[in-house]
């Protein structure tokens, strides 16, 4: 095989690693949106308090790394379920600029209260894994682990979506909010569970990015608008959207990278994320 | 299924109820009962009240005054998804199914009561043996179904919970003429099941010709009651609503 062909494939198949955690980071804005109608602007910053509680519990008060994560990861549900009870709540029959503001408040509060708390260094649990080489290709494990651990969080969100009688109210609320009173269900309690099934996503993202980036308190920027801009770009609020933009995405940033530089890639893929919006405003897969 | 029975006989009660939204009363002191076992209709033109009447006792809105009762115990402090752990199922106007769900999960969503839950499969086959045409259909997605379908899968819904007492809010509107009759035959079968039933119609010849007993609601007011057939002879039901 020519030199050249191994690194685009190399590129391919990162960028197919890149598209799982892009696609998991989506699913959590996508579900909340769907079925509260409120975007989460202030999505990345939940996956940002998830990398620092990681660090805490990991690096400061020494407890075992899973362990650190699996409260890292409930740490975040509550603070989705804190973030609707005390801050959507409030405004869920408000005009949508206001709930875009107001949860682009709690961005910009998180952002300063993590910079009053923590400082601005950059913080690392110090986790290193040796990279897998297979033929004359090499992955990052990380990477890899990002990767099948996002797949199986998203198959599991899936599989309780479709499966459960909860998940089935919570689709079913997302089509007729004003009869769920007579099936039974409470749709404060839905948002609630949402609202934590949401935060969970996020921990399990930060999970899943400590091992690859350092903590500072502006990291949920690296992640925030790139994860809405797939949910745009899907059509927000369609999960299945969503998760194949995600991949599309991802693949734009990988091999455009490739192709010129890395932060090129970046440039494609906002390129390619303009074009569509003049094609279809509402989201390659959007309904409205 | 035991379902008791009140010393009144009194499944569900209103007793002078006023409702209303914003700035707006829809029903003026209205009473009303229906016994265990009994098919009765709620008969008036439109913008009646029906409807409102329908949503106050599923506590879809809020009561101004006045009392209801089911099996004798108020639901004046129950809150609107609690209304169905009752025994009470509403088939809402307009069907209201979920139309991105398939039919089956329309069917669980009328199953979600945690009580619902162990007797899902029992109630499933159920409503399959009533609605053959669900079965068949039961993948599809419902948006899809035709509206009598459709009817049919929301009535389905509602039997899931296996309510104690069934309310139909105008199951024949929006209905071609043709699946309008085929509807009927559905109340029927379903009255014939055993079900108490409220339903609210402006299809007043055809649901005085399902039901046990009906009232007359004008403007927000019971205007008259009684058996069905001695509706369908009088004076004020025939020159006013049938025409003749």
């Amino acid at each position: 095989m020519q030199l050249f062909d191994i690194f685009l494939l190399e590129s391919v198949l990162n960028g197919l690693l890149l598209g799982g955690l892009l696609a998991l980071l989506s699913l959590g804005l996508n579900l909340v949106f769907g079925v509260i109608d409120v975007i989460w602007i202030c999505y990345a910053e939940l996956i940002m308090i998830g990398m620092y509680a990681i660090y805490y519990f990991y690096v400061v008060f020494g407890w075992p790394l899973l362990l650190a994560m699996a409260a890292g990861v409930l740490l975040v549900a509550a603070a989705g379920v804190v973030l609707h009870q005390f801050v959507i709540r409030p405004v869920l029959a408000a005009e949508p600029i206001n709930q875009l503001l107001v949860t682009g408040g709690v961005l910009f509060f998180l952002q300063a209260a993590a910079t009053l708390a923590f400082g601005i260094e950059f913080k690392n649990i110090g986790v290193t894994f040796p990279p897998i080489v297979i033929g004359e290709i090499s992955f990052s494990m990380p990477r890899l682990i990002a990767f099948g651990v996002a797949l199986a969080g998203m198959l599991a969100v899936y599989l309780f979506l479709t499966r459960t009688y909860m998940g089935t109210a919570i689709r079913a609320i997302s089509q007729d909010r004003a009869i769920m009173p007579l099936m039974g269900v409470n749709p404060d309690r839905i948002f609630i569970i949402t609202s934590a099934l949401g935060g969970a996503l996020a921990g399990l993202a930060s999970c899943l990015l400590v091992l690859q980036y350092d903590i500072h308190p502006a990291i949920g920027l690296s992640f925030g608008p790139i994860t809405f801009l797939i949910c745009v770009m899907g059509g927000l609020g369609n999960m299945a959207g969503g998760f194949i933009a995600a991949f599309i995405f991802a693949q734009f940033i990988s091999v455009g990278g490739f192709f010129l530089a890395i932060e090129w890639g970046y440039v494609i893929a906002f390129l390619f994320f303009i074009a569509v919006m003049f094609w279809r405003p509402q989201g390659i897969w959007g309904n409205k | 299924m035991t379902t008791p029975v009140m010393a009144s006989g009194a499944m569900l009660r209103l007793d002078g109820v006023s409702a209303g939204y914003a700035g707006f009363q829809a029903l003026f002191d209205v009473s009303l009962e229906v016994k265990s076992g009994e098919s009765v209709a709620v008969i008036g033109p439109n913008g009646a009240g029906k409807t409102t009447l329908l949503r106050s006792i599923s506590k879809l809105i809020g009561v101004t005054s006045g009392e209801i009762l089911m099996e004798g115990r108020s639901l004046r402090e129950v809150p609107a998804h609690e209304v169905i752990a009752r025994g009470i199922a509403q088939v809402p106007e307009g069907r209201r199914l979920f139309a991105r769900l398939s039919v089956e999960e329309n069917l669980k969503m009328g199953a979600f009561l945690p009580a619902a839950r162990p007797r899902h499969a029992e109630r499933l086959k159920f409503v399959y043996s009533l609605f053959p045409r669900l079965e068949e259909r039961h993948t599809q997605i419902a948006g899809t179904l035709s509206s009598g379908e459709q009817q049919m899968c929301a009535i389905g819904r509602a039997l899931m919970s296996g309510p104690k007492l069934l309310l139909l809010d105008e199951p024949s509107a929006g209905l071609a003429p043709v699946v309008v009759q085929s509807i009927f035959e559905l109340v029927k079968r379903i009255c014939a099941e055993g079900y108490t039933v409220l339903i609210v119609e402006q299809n007043i010849r055809q649901v005085l010709k399902v039901v046990d007993r009906a009232y007359l609601l004008e403007t927000g007011r019971i205007k008259s009651s009684g058996r069905s057939a001695e509706l369908l002879a009088s004076d004020q039901i025939r020159k006013a609503y049938l025409g003749i």
